[in-house]
Order: structure tokens, then C-alpha cells, then sequence
């Protein structure tokens, strides 16, 4: 059976290309934790930002995804991404605990 | 509806919605519900860790070293992995099988590196319910061993699975050997002694599936196997910098 993602230039060249990005930007990660550039939440947000481009490098081209139709795309990547959104709602409380104590 | 309705007229039914065979639908799906489990622990780890100013740093520069060549084992098998995928489409089985065997290795190479870790923060102090670094924050060994348990339940299933892919009823045996090897040859307080019972439960696991059903796998079986263990690497992306990069001890 044929399917999208099949039909698509299955060149080897972009994979070592998307194998050097990932590598490289581990590595900013490193040097950013490392030498301490920002303060916690600051880096947590810049470390968050550089792990979500490593992860849509590896669910596009390693996983394909992004050669598969806009059907596969959607639902697969909105519904996941809505559900974890939605756990977000317990870092108020965190922060709650963090400013005001436990109660 | 007649047989001939069902299985007898091509065409009869409208094409699938998501353009693909069933199988890598059903393996999507999983990765799914599997990303929300990973997601409820990280998130679980990451209230811990903003909630509690004295959370402990015991990640020096030892433990980033190791954490990073770990990260680039994982970051490796994930491009032999598509390179095994690509041969499979090919109908180089040969190839095929190669690439998958490296993929193994690295992710091989990532247990051990992570069991030596486990080994070194238990050796100083570090239990489920307590930690030599702070009294006031006793769940981070707990969140800590539970998140990088998961993960590499996750990779030790994974490089199951590939073995079970590459070289079929071939694996069970050497399974069984590296099962015998580890157990025997290991300390009985070690974490490889203890968690090496994994692979006895994959093997019998494995040789309930190749006996039951055996089967030659094709370039589909190998992509979707491709599919779980790049899922693997991208929770790795994650757990890398929440659980050590925002835990590094840059003094002492």
C-alpha cells in the first residue's frame, strides 16, 4: 500500500542535516544551563522553546509527519497539544505554594 | 452484507481519512496516550520543581557530561533508525537489519550510561523518599527515579521491539544470554541486577508473539517500529533539560 508519506524525496541528505540541527541545539542547551545565562524561570521558558523545535525537527522529518496529509497532521498534533495546554492550569497552584505558602 | 460485499469488490469503501494503513494509525494513537502519560509526570516534575525554592542541583559537570552523551546516543539511533526505515522501503533487508542493529546499540548504550547514573546517586544517598541534598524537598528522588524509570522502561521495550523486528525468533536467545550475563555477573544490590529482570519479561513477552504469530516483518512493520522509538528520543528532548539541564550544580 502507497500512503503519503511515502511519495515524498527520500533523500538522505536532509536527515543528517536535521541530525546536525538536533545535535547543535542540544548543545546551546548545555552551554546556556551550564553557564547559567539567565535566572530559573527565564531559563526554563529558553530551554522549553529550544526542546520544542528539537521535538517538532524529530516528529517532521524523523517521524514523517510532516509528509503525511493535513488530516494526520491536525488531529494527531491538536489534540495532543490541547490536552497538555489544559495541564498547565497546575502551575498556578505552584506558584500559589511558592508566593503565598501552604495553607 | 454479503462476503463478496465485504472482501471482494476494491473500491467498495472510501479511502482511509488519514491517508495511511491502519497499523501506523493505531501506533500514532498510542504515542498519543502514551505522550500524555509522560506529559502528567513531567508535569508533575516541573510543579515540584517551581513550587520548591530549595530544590536540590546534584547535577555537576560529571552528570551534564554523561546526561549529554546520553542525549547524543538517543539523537544518533533516531538518524539510524530513519536510515533503516528508508533501506526497508528500499527492500535492502540487508541494510536494514544493519541500521536497526546500530540503533540498538546506541540505545543499549544510553541503559547503561543511565543506569550508571542511577548507580552513583543511589551510592550517595539519593532514595525514593529521601535525598543527602535537601531534608525540605524529599520528593525529588521519588519524581526523579519515576520519570527516568519510565523512560527507560520506554528505551529497554524499544530496543526489545527492534531486536524482535531485525532478527526475529535470532533475538531470543540473545536476549536470554545478555538476561543470564547481566544477572549473574552483576552485584544483588545493583540497579542492573534488579532492573535486568525487564528484558526476562520482554523475552517471554517476545516469544509469546514470534511463536504465536510469526511472521517476516516488512518495510510498514519497520517504520512503525521507527515511529515508537523516535517517540522515545523525543521524550528524552524534554526530560534532558527539565530534570538535569535546570538541576546543574555549577559549584562544588
Amino acid at each position: 500500500m502507497h500512503t503519503a508519506a511515502a511519495h515524498h524525496d527520500e533523500g538522505k541528505g536532509q536527515y543528517f542535516w536535521v541530525w546536525g540541527a538536533l545535535l547543535l541545539l542540544t548543545a546551546v542547551e548545555v552551554a546556556l544551563a551550564y553557564k547559567q545565562v539567565f535566572e530559573p524561570v527565564r531559563m526554563l521558558e529558553a530551554l522549553m522553546i529550544l526542546s520544542v523545535i528539537k521535538s517538532a525537527l524529530i516528529i517532521g522529518y524523523f517521524m514523517h509527519l510532516k509528509y503525511e496529509i493535513a488530516a494526520m497532521k491536525w488531529v494527531m498534533m491538536v489534540a495532543v497539544c490541547a490536552c497538555l495546554c489544559l495541564m498547565c492550569v497546575f502551575f498556578a497552584d505552584a506558584a500559589r505554594i511558592l508566593q503565598l505558602g501552604v495553607r | 452484507m454479503s462476503d463478496m460485499a465485504v472482501h471482494g469488490m476494491a473500491g467498495e469503501f472510501e479511502p482511509s481519512l488519514f491517508g495511511t494503513y491502519s497499523k501506523k494509525i493505531g501506533m500514532w494513537l498510542f504515542l498519543l496516550s502514551d505522550t500524555l502519560t509522560f506529559g502528567a509526570l513531567l508535569f508533575a516534575y516541573s510543579y515540584g520543581r517551581i513550587s520548591n525554592p530549595d530544590w536540590p542541583t546534584p547535577f555537576h559537570k560529571e552528570s551534564i557530561i554523561n546526561a549529554t552523551i546520553m542525549t547524543g546516543c538517543l539523537l544518533s539511533s533516531s538518524l539510524t533508525m530513519v536510515l533503516g526505515v528508508l533501506a526497508a522501503r528500499r527492500g535492502d533487508r540487508s541494510w536494514t537489519r544493519n541500521w536497526i542493529l546500530f540503533t540498538m546499540f546506541f540505545g543499549s548504550a544510553f541503559i547503561v550510561l543511565h543506569g550508571m547514573e542511577w548507580t552513583k546517586l543511589i551510592a550517595e544517598g539519593m532514595t525514593s523518599s529521601r535525598n543527602p541534598w535537601s531534608s525540605t524537598v524529599q520528593q525529588f528522588g521519588g519524581t526523579f527515579f519515576t520519570l527516568t524509570g519510565m523512560h527507560m522502561l520506554h528505551v529497554t521495550i524499544g530496543v526489545i521491539y527492534l531486536g524482535v523486528v531485525s532478527l526475529r525468533k535470532a533475538f531470543l536467545p540473545i536476549l536470554l544470554v545478555i538476561w543470564g550475563l547481566v544477572f549473574f555477573l552483576t552485584p544483588t544490590d545493583s540497579v542492573f541486577h534488579v532492573g535486568v529482570h525487564v528484558l526476562l519479561a520482554g523475552l517471554v513477552i517476545a516469544a509469546v508473539i514470534l511463536f504465536l504469530k510469526p511472521k517476516d516483518y516488512d518495510a510498514h512493520d519497520v517504520e512503525i517500529a521507527g515511529l515508537y522509538w523516535h517517540f522515545v528520543d523525543l521524550v528524552w528532548m524534554f526530560i534532558f533539560p527539565l530534570v538535569y539541564l535546570m538541576s546543574t550544580r555549577v559549584q562544588g
